[in-house]
């Protein structure tokens, strides 16, 4: 029997903090699942979108960093676009990530992580994405064999859809220190 | 008519169908594309997902570049690319102190006057469906297609301002002008979890195997679409070969546009048979 | 035949006679010869309505007016969709001028509902209105019966027929016109009566208003803010108060009773009991130093047992009126004569020690009973500490805590220590919606008063915590969702869904045992201090009044409605009207609307010097009555009263219901009903059975 005694002050910070940075009055929330009943990923969450919010209430940092639901968000604002209050639950979402890396807490889906790394990656390289690289990228990192992605990436490819060589952008310089001033 | 033009990165790899029949379409009906001058990535779902001012500043960049060419309105074929340009706008335009930090990170002062607009939006609300009517060779009779918007274009449609977020009737529209008959169904705003299609490919299976059969089950000859993550993502992720279009390549067909080889053979699914059959190819 | 059912109505043991002969033979002795065949009426007409589908859904209509136009002496049957439409009430309006009518049935819904309707519709065609009856096919048939249509098209036939035995030896009856008195009671000086009373007074009409306490404002004037506006109470209620005090219209009675009511609408005759106060009001100037020398204290009611009061006092500083009371109770010289502090320092020579309760008869033609609400009290909820825990008050008490001119000077401290409490618990549905141990219904008020109350907690004590344990939140009001919405988004509220399962005193702290439902874990909260949000419930002696007034109450005791939705603020009995928590908890915006119906009602009753009644009441053939009074006895309206000098019963006309209990009692079977005599209820029987 777990009990929750009275709420301690970090706790209260936790929510202060996570309103604070998505911008959103995450106290208004209704509970009304609207969020989570259009959610196309909530079953793959182990928490899904309304007990996340519910839990930044409650002051639940670790459990809520540490979700896999933060990872599995898509940002295809169905929720916030639905929400009567007006949450942007992707906004949250994209700030508990950011929140998790900063914390150093492990992310859950550590896959999901990398591969958003590893776009990044290159597009910090080159200035534009480039999937080959980027894709190899994210493979070795993860050793993940990506198994049902392996044959249509590499039809892409026979397609040449994947072309081998990247687009560079001239102001490479410009590139590097947008990525610089936005580091965290 | 002309218009500043953002690409976006899979212009000429995964979304080459929808680069080269767009740059086709728009030279039938007269449009200049003015591409920005060295464009960046808009930084797609990575960059918002784990760093939000570098999710805003790389768009901003490319904002930028378009407000300095002073070309005219920002056009954007991609609708992730759109989307993220559009957050990138609400913000500069809503938040001061994120604005002020943005404009010191990229190095310019933003203007409101610069309009970003989504492709289609351009070929409704600009060039006017009865100019495109105009420029159809082969009507599309017979083809029923059924329109799938995804997320990005219409939602949040405080940010997007394009069309309804429930039921969207943009492609619809465009559709009909070109002589097909687009079928209703309930799934045009459905998403496809193009997100997770390299990493949780069993997950995206399920949203891309419902939208796909539920495309099929409302009598849908192909989809249609103007996304490029949603029309790979839909191509690679079904087994029932449902044809995949981007909406402009269908503007192609019809407008009997020259050299539509070149993008139509590079389909995962080849379309040529649909097309075959109704007398269009 | 007749015999045989006389026994089954248990009419057997009336002497010899059977009733059948009992009747016959009265009805021959009869001054009146009308009930003989001679009256019976001729050329009938039926008129069957479908109700849209309500009744020909399942009584199959047609073949029911087809059978009826071959009864005998049926001129005339139809049937309509809507027969109460106006197009419906014309058929019945043609039919009577072509055909020649001499009485009509109109079979349709329950006489509440229309009953009116076609009796004024005969009437613009010059039929006596009492000539038109109504059969009830649709709450007695076709309602009742949707699964067996064969049988209920055979129900509303007899019941058809029955109706029909009935009108043709109806009387024509005038309504009775009854002379009325104008000025009106008000029955409780808080929101409720004070609104009803202004309203009226405004309109022009006499009041008469009596408050038990010794000052105006109820409940009111012990809140602080009020949702949705945050408006300090006191303010808003002084301005009605001093209106009130200074109104010409209004004869105001404070600390004082009702103690007899009788009579009938438009003639209520009252006695009310103004109690001793022991001061002389007239000649009192509010100056205070009685009060102030009153060596007596006690702890104070009105300020929930935070406070201290004199055994003479006001109810509350600045009270309207600002006069004061001594408690005879408390005070010395009623003890044991050792004061008279009081008399000694009053400069105008005041005080009575020697004062009497006083009796004062008033005439009235209508009632407002405002008798508002307590709270469920405290010391029965077990699993909350039974009242005996200091730092659990109910939420009226934080009231007078957050009051400014309060107990604490509007500061929310613990009872026990004066400390401010950090760690703050409000539960909701305390003894609401609990069928099974208190009461079933939703008190309506708390949700809202516990979001307001948080939210001045929070705004007070910025670095406190309050949590809210709820069921649902209920927040019905025009801008109430709004506030709450609001209040939670500024304050940082915490609400928990659950009840709270036990309270119980724990070094120092209240420790609180719940859940979150939304997240499913246990939760327990060492609160420095719990707020009940107890059930509103009728307040003391509404049932004895109600008894008085021949009023009804529920179960829980609250004032009963004629009709939940179409007559809200009449109370059963004519002329008494409701207003206020007395009929059920609500807050001020609905009281104050609810007082303001309930005097707008009686400006339309009392807009004439005579009121019509209904002539369907009991009269008594003088030839057969033997004045043995047991209807006198029986006659729960007092409508019956002997008539010395013939030696007969007679009926008030003005008072009677027609609830036909003398006709029963009667053993010499000298009393009817008019248009339900015994040999009309026999042949209506007889078609049945």
């Amino acid at each position: 029997m777990e009990a929750l005694t009275n709420m301690e002050k970090a706790n209260k910070t936790f929510l202060e903090e996570v309103s604070k940075r998505s911008g959103e009055k995450l106290s208004l929330c209704y509970q009304c699942l609207k969020c989570t009943a259009g959610c196309p990923t909530a079953p793959n969450m182990e928490f899904r979108p309304n007990s996340i919010i519910r839990m930044i209430q409650m002051g639940k940092k670790q459990e809520v960093l540490g979700s896999s639901a933060i990872w599995f968000c898509v940002y295809c604002q169905t929720c916030g676009t639905r929400c009567p209050n007006e949450i942007h639950i992707g906004v949250l979402m994209d700030a508990l990530r950011e929140m998790a890396m900063e914390e150093g807490v492990h992310a859950k889906e550590k896959n999901i992580h990398l591969f958003h790394e590893a776009f990044i990656q290159s597009v910090r390289r080159g200035g534009r994405a480039h999937e080959v690289t980027m894709l190899m990228e994210y493979i070795l990192r993860s050793r993940d064999l990506m198994k049902g992605s392996l044959i249509p990436g590499v039809k892409l490819f026979l397609k040449g859809k994947f072309p081998l060589l990247p687009s560079f952008v001239k102001g490479k310089g410009e590139i590097k220190r947008i990525f610089e001033k936005c580091k965290k | 008519m002309r218009f500043s033009y953002f690409p976006g990165c899979t212009d000429h790899s995964s979304s080459y169908e929808y680069g080269r029949s767009t740059e086709a379409v728009l030279e039938t009906l007269g449009v200049d594309l003015v591409e920005i001058e060295d464009w960046n990535c808009c930084g797609a779902a990575a960059t918002h997902s784990l760093n939000r001012l570098l999710s805003l500043c790389l768009p901003a960049r490319n904002i930028s570049k378009a407000q300095s060419a002073q070309v005219g309105p920002l056009v954007v074929p991609c609708a992730g690319c759109f989307s993220y340009l559009k957050r990138t706008e609400y913000v500069l335009q809503h938040d001061e102190a994120e604005r002020k930090e943005i404009e010191g990170i990229v190095g310019f002062t933003y203007e409101p006057s610069l309009e970003i607009l989504a492709l289609m939006d351009v070929f409704l609300n600009r060039i006017g469906l009865g100019k495109i009517e105009e420029k159809v060779k082969k009507p599309l009779k017979g083809l029923k297609p059924v329109c799938y918007y995804g997320c990005a274009l219409v939602r949040h449609p405080k940010i997007t301002q394009l069309d309804d977020p429930e039921n969207p009737q943009y492609l619809d529209r465009l559709m009909k002008g070109l002589g097909a008959e687009p079928v209703d169904w309930s799934y045009k705003t459905d998403c496809c979890g193009a997100d997770l299609a390299m990493t949780y490919a069993d997950v995206v299976k399920k949203l891309v195997g419902k939208i796909v059969s539920m495309a099929k089950e409302a009598g849908a000859h192909c989809i249609v679409t103007s996304c490029g993550l949603c029309q790979m993502n839909l191509e690679m992720r079904q087994d029932i070969g449902l044809p995949i279009f981007y909406f402009t390549e269908l503007m192609g067909v019809a407008f009997d546009v020259k050299n539509q080889e070149k993008w139509l053979k590079k389909h995962l699914i080849n379309p040529k048979g649909l097309l075959e059959s109704l007398g269009l190819s | 035949m007749l015999e045989d059912r006389g026994a089954a109505f248990g009419l057997e043991g009336r002497g010899k006679r059977t009733r059948e002969f009992a009747l016959s033979e009265t009805l021959l002795k009869r001054s009146d010869p009308r009930t003989l065949s001679e009256a019976i009426m001729k050329k009938l007409g039926v008129f069957i309505c479908h109700c849209g589908v309500n009744i020909a859904g399942t009584v199959d209509v047609k073949s029911v007016a087809g059978k009826m136009g071959e009864v005998k002496d049926v001129s005339h049957s139809a049937d309509y969709i809507y027969m109460c439409s106006e197009p419906g009430q014309q058929l019945i309006r043609d039919a009577i001028r072509e055909k020649g009518l001499e009485g009509v049935v109109v079979a349709c819904c329950s006489p509440s509902m229309h009953e009116n309707t076609f009796r004024k519709a005969v009437k613009s065609e010059g039929m006596n209105p009492y000539l038109c009856e109504i059969a009830n096919i649709r709450e007695q048939c076709s309602w009742v019966h949707q699964k067996e249509k064969q049988k209920a098209t055979e129900k509303a036939e007899e019941i058809i027929l029955a109706t029909l035995k009935k009108v043709r030896e109806n009387e024509k009856l005038e309504a009775i016109s009854v002379s009325i008195n104008r000025s009106v009671l008000v029955i409780g000086g808080g929101i409720a009566g004070m609104t009803a009373a202004l309203d009226l007074a405004e309109g022009g009409y006499e009041v008469i208003l009596l408050e038990k306490e010794q000052a105006l404002g109820g409940h009111m004037t012990q809140l602080s803010k009020t949702f949705p506006d945050l408006h300090p109470a006191l303010p808003d209620l002084f301005t009605k108060a001093k209106g009130i005090e200074m109104h010409p219209g209004i004869d105001l009675h404070c600390y004082s009773e009702m103690e007899e009511v009788k009579g009938y609408v438009g003639n209520f005759e009252l006695t009310i009991r103004k109690k001793a106060t022991y001061v002389d009001w007239e000649k009192c100037n509010g100056c205070g130093l009685c009060i102030r020398d009153c060596p007596v204290e006690y702890v104070s009611q009105f300020e929930r047992g935070l406070g201290v009061r004199k055994a003479i006092d006001l109810l509350y500083p600045k009270s309207v009126p600002d006069k004061p009371v001594v408690h005879r109770v408390h005070c010395r010289y009623f003890i044991d004569g050792s004061c008279r502090k009081c008399e000694e320092v009053c400069p105008e020579k005041a005080i009575r020690f020697n004062q009497e309760d006083e009796r004062i008869g008033k005439k009235v033609g209508a009632i407002v009973v405002a008798t508002g609400f307590d709270l469920y009290p405290r010391e029965k909820l077990g699993e909350y500490g039974y009242g005996e825990i200091p730092d659990v008050i109910d939420g009226l008490t934080l009231e007078r805590m957050l009051s400014v001119d309060g107990p604490t000077k509007g500061k929310i401290i613990r009872p026990s220590d004066g400390k401010v409490p950090k760690e703050m618990v409000f539960i909701q549905c305390v003894a609401s919606r609990d069928p099974d141990r208190y009461m079933p219904y939703c008190s309506r008020i708390c949700c809202m008063y516990t979001a307001k109350q948080a939210k001045i907690y929070k705004e007070q004590v910025p670095d406190g915590q309050p949590y809210i344990f709820y069921m649902d939140i209920r927040s019905d009001g025009k801008g109430y969702e709004e506030f709450l919405q609001k209040t939670i988004e500024e304050k940082g509220l915490l609400y928990l869904r659950g009840r709270v399962s036990r309270i119980f005193q724990d070094n120092g702290t209240v420790r609180v045992l719940g859940v979150d439902t939304l997240t499913g874990n246990m939760v327990e909260v060492a609160a420095d201090m719990v707020v009940l949000a107890t059930a509103v419930v009728p307040s003391d002696g509404v049932k004895d009044l109600a008894a008085k007034l021949r009023a009804t109450v529920d179960r829980h005791g609250f004032l009963t409605e004629a009709h939940i939705k179409l007559y809200p603020v009449e109370s059963s009995t004519k002329g008494i009207y409701l207003a206020g928590c007395g009929q059920s908890p609500k807050d001020i915006s609905d009281t104050v609307s609810q007082a303001s119906a309930t005097a707008s009602k009686i400006q339309a009753l009392l807009s004439t010097d005579q009121l019509l009644q209904d002539p369907l009441i009991a009269f008594v053939d003088e030839h057969i009555c033997s004045g043995c009074g047991i209807c006198v006895e029986i006659c729960p309206y007092e409508a019956r009263e002997m008539d010395s000098r013939r030696g007969i019963s007679v009926v008030h006309s003005a008072l009677c219901q027609g609830c036909g209990a003398c006709i029963g009692a009667c053993p010499n079977f000298a009393c009817e009903l008019r248009n339900s005599s015994s040999i009309q209820t026999l042949r209506m029987m007889d078609t049945f059975v």
